[in-house]
């Protein structure tokens, strides 16, 4: 009698450890994808800025050779504050504000195609293959951001670590996406 | 990408076994031939070769661990490249560092070759460089340039310079043992007496002898078949991780089609580096070798390379398993527990830009890089007022020099301390906590001087300010004003 007690207080003590365990290694899991999928975010946020810190340098230039576009600049320039305000938002929102600015980039950069000079000058062309280039390095975190929280997501929804992941209140990620029709074509100028 | 690193590991384990394997036997037998004991395989010989192949092998890791990229880069002839200098391919480079999650930039080498190539280095990941010829740069588009690139930055996520290099020191120190043995035993296989004398026991059995020249010519080989198996895999492998972060197979598959097709041959081959290239440079070396040899490339044939490329639907790894499955008629490249991507990993259009290989677009892209090349050699840069921009060389030894469009007298800098420094060590570090710099001006028209960092400074005759600020190294310079010219 005394004996089969013993044993099932053994195996419950066993059974117990084995599921703390397991709880702790998949919470830890879920930390530390969580961070992953932050550092991300911190990631985009960068390249953002580094989108918006280039727009000034880039009206400025062209300002000396596009007199009569003064609506382009403005609708850059309220773009950029627009995506700029958007900064501290969730993904959604930052996604639309930064496609409105896209747009008007693409608008922007269209127009230049009137104007060979500006398309011609140093500085110009020092500015645009920094565009191109940040337009790539936001593709890229995005890229790198989104695998991760597909990732991420998964693991909240899937057996049994969804469970956990109810328990701790774990929320999914939203994926970042630059809500724009011509998201892809980023704006560059043809030669 | 994670998981493709974790089996890259495990397959250089095996390797390196078989060809540690390989070295152990071949010291074996070596100590025995040369100290035979007075039974076969009891003297100490065995043991003394052994340990001697070990040591010989170490000390050639050691030195490529700790020299090993910096002796890559000076046999190369490679110019360090800052952003300031090419701002396109620095730019191309920070993309893919971003996309491979890498968390330090590589460095940028430019090779001063025609040929078109590119490689990569950094057995210590912390000093990882990448390293293109100006041949590449000049005529490749941003996209081709960044499938490059993104598949020599593979390389170093996926360790391959590690563990390629270490692979080819034990392949190095085969050879040079067996080379080394067989060699002595031609040479002293006329007087056999004088080398029982000196090993002092009696002479090894001739069974043993046999053997050991027999595995002396086999081991190179063996161990090469070893090598270019897991070198050319891993070629592969960089080329479906070079898809995974650019997202666009197009661009390797055009830059592979350009290099194939470029008749030029690289100048600064090296065997040892070889297998670091983006294709083998030997090939177009010796077409010869390549059949004799079917093993000897460490790059797997380029077309097909492209053609795999070319025949994506996604950018996963799954999607280059199925077409490197379909093209090569072989087992599966990775293994299917390794892949982890469960949904599909859609490509990217074509970036929008440049096209490559348009006259103007060519020259102006020739004339930078040659000004990056002509600043490595210390050549110094003076704009004259009539837009024209003359590189002095170094050794003009003259203080000033005449405009050859417009004939004004430009004075050469005087100081001209910074830009002495040449080769890959940038010149902006070695003055970074320099005192404050200061210039004299030497007239009221125009001059032109060099900053400690090498960047040329023009002053107007209309500047009348106490400082300007040097547009390469950001750092203020005074300017002080003679009191009887002014």
């Amino acid at each position: 009698m005394m004996v089969s007690v013993l044993i099932f207080i053994g195996t419950l003590l066993v059974i117990g450890i084995a599921l703390f365990l397991a709880i702790v290694s998949i919470y830890n899991g879920l930390v530390g994808l969580r961070n992953r999928v932050k550092n991300g975010w911190s990631q985009i946020d960068v390249q953002l800025k580094r989108r918006h810190d280039l727009i000034p340098n880039l009206v400025e230039t062209a300002k000396g050779y596009m007199q009569h576009e003064r609506e382009t600049f403005i609708r850059v320039t309220e773009a950029r504050a627009k995506a700029m305000g958007a900064g501290a938002g969730s993904p959604r929102e930052v996604g639309q504000a930064e496609g409105g600015l896209s747009d008007a980039l693409a608008k922007f950069l269209l127009t230049v195609e009137n104007y060979p000079e500006l398309k011609a000058n140093e500085n110009f062309l020092r500015l645009q293959e920094e565009l191109t280039s940040t337009e790539n390095r936001i593709a890229y975190a995005r890229q790198a951001y989104n695998d991760d929280v597909l990732q991420y997501n998964n693991k909240i929804e899937m057996f049994p670590s969804n469970i956990i992941a109810g328990m701790f209140q774990f929320l999914k990620s939203e994926f970042f996406q630059i809500e724009n029709v011509k998201e892809r074509e980023t704006p560059q100028v043809k030669f | 990408m994670w998981e493709l690193i974790e089996n890259n590991k495990r397959r250089s384990v095996r390797l390196f076994v078989c060809l540690f394997v390989v070295l152990v036997v071949l010291g074996a037998l070596i100590g025995e031939v040369v100290l035979p004991g007075a039974r076969p395989f009891t003297g100490p010989g065995i043991w003394l070769g052994i340990g001697v192949a070990v040591v010989f092998a170490s000390i050639l890791g050691a030195v490529a661990y700790w020299a090993g990229d910096d002796i890559v880069m000076s046999v190369s002839k490679a110019i360090l490249v800052t952003k300031e200098q090419h701002p396109q391919l620095y730019n191309i480079v920070e993309e893919m560092q971003i996309a491979a999650g890498l968390g330090r930039m590589p460095e940028i080498y430019l090779v001063v070759d025609d040929a078109m190539n590119a490689f990569a280095t950094g057995i210590r990941p912390e000093k990882a460089a990448i390293a293109v010829t100006d041949g590449m740069v000049e005529r490749l588009s941003r996209d081709e340039l960044q499938g490059v690139v993104a598949h020599e930055m593979s390389h170093i996520v996926n360790r391959d310079v590690l563990f390629m290099s270490f692979a080819g020191v034990l392949l190095g120190s085969i050879t040079m043992l067996s080379e080394g043995f067989l060699r002595g035993m031609f040479y002293s296989s006329g007087s056999g007496s004088r080398r029982g004398k000196l090993s002092g026991g009696g002479r090894s059995h001739p069974a043993i002898l046999l053997i050991a020249i027999v595995f002396a010519v086999l081991a190179p080989i063996l161990a090469r078949i070893f090598y270019f198996a897991i070198s050319r895999r891993r070629e592969y492998l960089a080329d479906a991780t070079a898809v995974r972060l650019t997202r666009y197979p197009m661009g390797l598959a055009s830059a592979l089609e350009k290099i194939n097709g470029d008749p030029v041959d690289l100048e600064i081959y090296n065997r040892f580096t070889a297998p670091l290239f983006i294709v083998d440079p030997y090939v177009g070396l010796h077409q010869s070798q390549r059949s004799i040899i079917p093993t000897g490339s460490t790059h797997p044939p380029v077309e097909e390379r492209i053609s795999i490329l070319r025949a994506l639907s996604g950018a996963g790894f799954r999607d280059y398993q199925s077409a490197y499955v379909k093209i090569r008629k072989e087992a599966e490249l990775i293994p299917e527990r390794m892949l982890r991507d469960k949904t599909a990993v859609p490509l990217r259009e074509a970036t929008a830009g440049e096209t490559a290989g348009v006259e103007p677009i060519r020259k102006q892209k020739h004339r930078e890089l040659g000004d990056i090349v002509m600043a490595g050699a210390g050549f110094l840069f003076l704009p004259c007022v009539c837009g024209l921009k003359m590189k002095v060389p170094p050794t003009l030894g003259a203080s000033s020099v005449p405009c050859p469009r417009c004939g004004r007298l430009l004075i050469l800098p005087s100081v001209t301390a910074g830009i002495t420094h040449t080769g890959p060590e940038p010149a902006q570090k070695s003055v970074a906590d320099a005192a404050p710099l200061s210039y004299e001006r030497k007239s009221d028209g125009w001059e032109s001087f060099a900053c400690d960092c090498g960047h040329p400074v023009q002053l107007s005759p209309l500047f009348r300010s106490r400082f300007i600020r040097c547009r390469g190294c950001e750092k203020d310079i005074e300017i002080r004003y003679p009191g009887t010219t002014r």
